[in-house]
């Protein structure tokens, strides 16, 4: 039986992933070296119908609470280059203000970060252009590597100044040239740890907000997307007229509580 | 140390649609059945409910409901003397793992394949004149009218929606005029199109088209199929593809048959077991059963009167290849089947960029839309084209999940302010019309184990060699000119033409269609199973599945799928329970 | 290895022929003795299928305010079942709760209902369950606090309530209400479910006492379930089911209404599932005829209360229960009306949201329709609010939910698990 997450009660803690809900599946995890599904029991044999228990719920773990791999100055490095990806202005926020850089720190902490969900077994080499990723880099070690190389770039570059102290322009000049791959360096690919970034930047914007990202769904407002809601039949025949819907997120939304009550920790 | 298990009389490797469907007719017929299925339980109020499914980081980016790229993956090369060199990480396509298999995390797209793709060869050749030499692709051993009552079954079994345009023969208006003979209307009604399917619709018929609705495994309203099991009405969330359904809308093994066959006493199902080889009789005649290894990694050899493998095809052609069963085709000479006519789907189109109408793309289902077959397989004349066969033209509203879909048009920047603001301008205003590409066997396509990289057993994975040949780009090109006539057609400020190139790409996600490997055949020369999805040289090994396409059409398998393991149940059943062994002789 | 599901081994039991009838002539008295079982539903308390019991070997833990009762061994086996009862003990058992060495059995058994049987039916049941297996399992003690574990206190407790022999003649009811009737309140005990008991002050003389006065069959909370008022005459809460509605949600498990959860679920597949159509018509012609108690007057909810539960039933909960509460007949449960959300007590309801809930699957619906789990999702507060709007919108009037009665079934959930 798959009662996963008996453990999952929470005895009035107010939110999802908050606290650690799954323990005894994390050990496991980590000892099987974890795949999004090593979490799961071991074989079993299921017969005589199919199976159900209270409360057994396989809710969202990976990501949802404060974790870290980033040391502060890295952490700066990275908010500064999502602040460029997708810049905040008068009108709008942008992934700074959206926390595209404390999800992207929880990711690196989680098993994807430490490439356990992607095969990362050698030999490794530089592929075709058709072959997708091909650096001997977990996430996290990449962007371990590639600050590193960044910062040493823009210490030679630009007077000693780290990527986060730069002025805008010259943090977009930095990000081209590794985009269109005229900044190369020499162990770690420019290019690869740029296109990372750059979806990483784009997930935190648009993730749910359990994910440490899109705080108050800044990207969703922006965009108009409603969120993890689960019916739209009313609007079927909306015509092409914009719909306005607020956005939900898998822990809600402001109005699922009443005026005065504290918002639930975060 | 490997512990031997008591036998069954059926062993289903693999548990998804196929081995859903086989094991629920082989335990109707009263067998013992086992399944062995690698991944782990799955159901709809645990794995994918209302509460959570709706996750587009944790579903698709992090890849939650598919085959684990540590365990094993597949290495790509787009031809020979290349390097081919792992996916690390899913791209082009997202095979499944766990129970439902790929049929968790499917659209519902729910066509048949037209009677002429059953004939390609012979069809194209009467017509046209001889095909290309390297064209590899062969005529099915089994055709569209014997396979008719087991569509019907399978569209019954999944509650599909939508417009027959052909039944018995009579012409109806609003469905398919070119689809063969139904024998019966769909189960259900059509989807509840929207703004953009309207469009479309306007459009395709201003040029003399044919529309009608996508035929839709989303439930457009309350259904109960013939197993009794209950679907409920979809609620166009807009997570259908590479998502669970929260709300038993979409058909899959869970929502159809396994209420029904769990409660079987003649039916177990163990799940964490990955089947490592078939085993045979020392004459390699006969399978004896499996050899499988659990989660904490014991060895276990299950004996079986018969064995299925109903894994998804790339791995039904590695345990083939892992249990040395058959002979791995060389392209250099022809000879050997095993990883033959390995084919894909040629996917292209268009997007339409409204100026101040509205697309609310988030209003959608994976089978919510209005298609055209009028240039698919050979329902227009290819005299002088350069090519054959086609593709279906549709418009869907499948999502605006905003990590995976932030459509700007061409020339935005990829990043920066201007990227953000086209962002947020374009995410409601985009619609697209969808080429849906057949993909007739190649000579130089094909599937082998990888001489370098090993899975998490230390085996080796599939190495797959593929490219777009010119017959695709051909067909590609002139499908998507009649894609962006139609597209320009829909009201839109800009169409973006989305054209297919070559070389094939792994990682933008295109379709989880990969057929072929396994093909059927009528002789052991030009194939590895018989009409009835039977092994040529081990009659009590069966292998079901989209693999034994002998090539891929310009449609969505799954409907396919489901009626050829309908109509290999239905054989064995009826002849091979009663008289085991070969069922065609050789 | 997992073993077999608790569930689908009592039913594939219930379902076997009896083995070893004795002969011929006892052939009829084995019968209806099985079929007077089913309808007691026997099997359901007297095996603990949770760790795998043999069936009718007794181990069960009920779960009562004051403590675990584990229930008996009622095989026939010689040292820890019933093999040495004769046929009056166990008549004197099911008649006035008496053990053959003159000890006083708990309530919990439900003799109260079980006294109305006549001598025959008793022996019928006697004479079916000495044709099973027997098996030897020894009863756990029972985890009582005192004075409860001193079986003279309900010696004392039968003086005071304890009503025994046959239900008063109706000599102007149908044979269908007759028979609804004696099923109901006899073999069936559904009284000891949804029935309230005068429990509240923790005495003695009223653990797991009789029925209040004015609440039979008005509902009443057990093992942290509210079994809700069954009553479907003017008034009741099944006002609005037909006796046709009756009779499928006893027969299937599911009707246009509802469907059968967790412990109804199971005895829809151990007992009702298997009654014959005339006695599930019977049943429900029986309690069609039984009126609403009078209602406290229910004040409104807060607005707040309201607002932020509209919110959340159409975020959460209205793809599946309807933006207007009506569900989707036989899959997902119509709230409007709902005897469920009707009921004083919210038990139920906000165990449902925490948990979730299965639809009982069955022969005619084996699709186990689901509600997922809500305890990670929602707050205690968001819990009430929710369910404060489904008991006061549409046609729904009941009291408002707390956060702290939220809190405290958490709580409870929590510790028993």
């Amino acid at each position: 039986m798959t009662c996963r997450s008996h453990d999952t009660r929470r005895g009035g803690d107010p939110r999802p992933g908050l606290r650690p809900s799954r323990r005894s599946v994390i050990t496991l995890a980590a000892a099987a070296a974890a795949t999004a599904w090593a979490g799961r029991a071991s074989a079993e044999t299921h017969r005589g119908g199919v199976p159900w228990s209270p409360s057994a719920d396989d809710a969202p773990f990976h990501g949802t609470r404060e974790a870290h791999f980033l040391t502060d100055a890295e952490f700066a490095v990275v908010d500064a280059m999502c602040a460029r990806i997708l810049p905040g202005d008068e009108n709008d926020p942008g992934a700074r203000e959206a926390g595209a850089a404390v999800f992207i720190d929880r990711q690196l902490a989680s098993p994807w970060g430490r490439g356990e969900l992607w095969y990362m077994q050698g030999p490794f080499s530089e592929g075709l252009p058709t072959q997708g990723y091909q650096a001997d880099f977990t996430p996290a070690a990449l962007y371990r590597a590639a600050i590193a190389a960044v910062e040493g770039h823009c210490a030679t570059a630009f007077d000693g100044r780290g990527f986060a102290d730069l002025a805008e322009d010259e943090q977009d000049q930095v990000l081209t040239a590794m985009d269109e791959e005229t900044l190369t360096f020499d162990h770690v690919p420019a290019k690869s740890f740029f296109d990372m970034m750059r979806e990483n930047t784009i997930e935190g914007f648009f993730c749910d907000p359990i994910y440490g990202g899109n705080a108050d769904m800044v990207g969703w407002r922006l965009v108009g997307f409603p969120g993890a809601r689960y019916d739209y039949r009313p609007w079927l025949d909306h015509g092409g007229r914009r719909l306005d819907l607020p956005p939900v997120g898998i822990a809600g939304r402001p109005a699922w509580r009443r005026a005065g009550t504290p918002a639930p920790r975060r | 140390m490997v512990t031997r298990l008591p036998p069954v009389d059926a062993v289903m490797v693999g548990f998804g649609w196929t081995g859903a469907i086989m094991a629920q007719e082989l335990t109707d017929a009263g067998l013992d059945v086992l399944a062995l299925e690698r991944g782990g339980w799955r159901d709809t109020p645990t794995d994918f409910p209302t509460t959570h499914a709706q996750d587009e980081l944790r579903y698709y980016w992090r890849h939650e409901g598919f085959q684990a790229e540590n365990r094993a993956t597949v290495t790509l090369r787009n031809k020979e003397g290349q390097t081919a060199r792992p996916m690390r990480r899913w791209g082009s396509f997202l095979p499944g793992t766990g129970v439902g298999g790929s049929g968790v995390h499917w659209n519902g797209i729910t066509y048949r394949f037209l009677p002429s793709d059953f004939r390609t060869r012979s069809h194209n050749e009467e017509r046209y004149g001889p095909l290309p030499e390297d064209m590899t692709v062969q005529d099915w051993p089994v055709s569209y009218d014997e396979l008719e009552p087991h569509y019907d079954r399978f569209e019954k079994l999944c509650g599909v929606g939508g417009v027959a345009g052909n039944v018995n023969g009579e012409i109806r208006p609003g469905g398919n005029p070119f689809e063969g003979p139904r024998s019966d209307d769909y189960p259900n009604p059509p989807m509840h199109m929207t703004f953009a399917q309207h469009r479309f619709r306007e459009a395709a018929e201003g040029l003399g088209l044919n529309p009608f609705p996508v035929p839709s495994a989303n439930m457009s309203r309350a259904y109960t199929n013939p197993l009794g099991c209950q679907l409920a009405p979809c609620t166009y969330c807009g997570f259908c593809e590479k998502y669970g359904c929260g709300n038993y809308s979409k058909a899959s093994a869970q929502t159809t048959i396994l209420p029904v066959l769990m409660r079987k006493p003649n039916f177990r199902l163990r799940t964490e077991a990955e089947v490592l080889r078939v085993e045979r009789s020392r004459d390699g005649g006969r399978a004896t059963g499996v050899t499988f290894i659990d989660a904490l990694g014991e060895e276990f050899f299950q004996p079986a009167e018969m064995v299925f493998l109903c894994a998804y095809p790339l791995e039904n052609v590695r345990l083939m290849l892992l249990s040395g069963i058959g002979e791995p085709y060389d392209p250099a000479t022809g000879r050997g089947q095993l990883g033959r006519n390995y084919c894909y789907q040629v996917m292209s189109g268009a997007d339409v960029f409204y100026e101040d109408e509205h697309v609310n793309g988030f209003v959608g289902a994976g089978a919510l839309g209005m298609v055209v077959d009028d240039y698919n397989g050979d329902n227009f004349d290819h005299s002088g084209l350069g090519f054959i066969h086609g593709g279906y033209i549709s418009c869907t509203t499948t999502n605006a999940r905003p990590i995976e879909s932030h459509p700007t048009p061409e020339g935005t920047p990829k990043w920066g302010a201007a990227f953000k603001a086209a962002v947020k301008e374009n995410f409601l205003k985009k619609t697209s019309v969808g080429v849906h590409g057949g993909s007739m066997a190649w000579r130089s396509n094909r599937l082998d184990l990888d001489p370098t990289y090993k899975d998490h057993l230390g085996r080796p994975i599939l190495r797959m060699t593929y490219d777009f040949t010119p017959q695709d780009l051909a067909m590609s090109s002139y499908v998507t000119d009649k894609a962006m006539r139609i597209a320009e057609g829909m009201g839109g400020k800009t169409v973006n033409r989305n054209k297919r190139d070559a070389p094939y790409d792994s990682m933008p996600y295109q379709t989880t269609h990969n057929t072929g490997g396994t093909i059927m055949g009528a002789s052991p020369g030009d194939s590895v199973v018989n009409r009835y999805l039977q092994s040529w040289d081990v009659s009590n090994l069966f292998l079901m599945g989209a693999g034994a396409f002998p090539q891929n059409a310009g449609y969505n398998p799954t409907d396919t799928v489901g009626a050829l393991t309908y109509w290999s149940a239905r054989h064995i059943v009826a002849d091979y329970l009663r008289n085991p062994g070969p069922m065609v002789q050789a | 290895m997992r073993r077999r599901p608790p569930l689908l081994a009592l039913a594939a039991l219930a379902a076997a022929p009896a083995v070893a009838v004795a002969d011929q002539t006892q052939f009829g008295e084995v019968e209806r003795g099985r079929y007077l079982a089913t309808v007691g539903n026997c099997i359901s308390c007297h095996t603990d299928a949770e760790h795998g019991g043999a069936p009718l070997a007794g181990g069960r833990a009920m779960e009562t305010p004051f403590g675990t009762i584990f229930t008996p061994n009622i095989t026939f086996d010689d040292e820890t079942g019933i093999g040495r009862w004769s046929r009056d003990d166990f008549w004197r058992a099911m008649r006035r709760g008496e053990r053959p060495d003159g000890a006083q059995l708990y309530p919990a058994f439900p003799y109260p209902w079980f006294t109305r049987m006549p001598r025959e039916d008793v022996d019928a049941i006697y004479a079916y369950l000495s044709t099973l297996p027997t098996e030897t399992r020894p009863k756990p003690e029972n985890a009582l606090p005192f004075p409860l574990t001193v079986r003279e206190t309900v010696v004392a407790w039968n003086a005071l309530y304890f009503e025994e022999g046959p239900l008063p003649p109706a000599p102007d009811r149908s044979d269908a209400w007759l028979r609804g009737r004696y099923l109901v309140e006899g073999p069936g005990h559904c009284g000891a479910c949804h029935s309230d008991k005068n429990i509240a002050g923790a005495s003695a003389e009223t653990l797991l006492g009789t029925v209040k006065p004015d609440a039979h069959l008005t509902g009443g909370v057990l093992e942290n379930w509210l079994a809700p008022e069954i009553r479907g005459g003017e008034g009741g809460l099944l006002s609005d089911w037909t006796a046709e509605d009756i009779a499928a949600f006893l027969g299937e498990g599911r009707n246009r209404h509802s469907s059968a959860l967790t412990r109804m679920g199971e005895v829809v597949t151990n007992s009702t599932s298997r009654m014959t159509r005339d006695d599930l018509l019977a049943i429900a012609t029986y309690l069609k005829s039984l009126k609403g108690p009078a209602r406290d007057t229910v004040e409104a909810a807060e607005p707040a209360a309201m607002k932020a539960g509209e919110a959340i039933y159409m975020d959460a909960c209205s793809a599946c229960h309807g933006r207007d509460g009506g569900g989707v007949e036989g899959m997902f449960g119509r709230l409007d009306g709902s005897a469920k959300a009707n009921s004083a007590d919210p038990t139920t309801l906000i165990r449902i949201v925490l948990e979730g809930a299965r639809s009982q699957p069955s022969d005619r619906y084996p699709s186990p329709i689901s509600m997922p789990a809500f305890d990670w999702k929602l707050s205690d507060q968001e819990v009430a609010d929710v369910l404060t709007y489904v008991r006061q919108s549409w046609g729904n009037s009941a009291a408002s939910v707390a956060a702290e009665e939220v809190g405290d079934l958490r709580d409870k959930l929590t510790a028993s698990h």
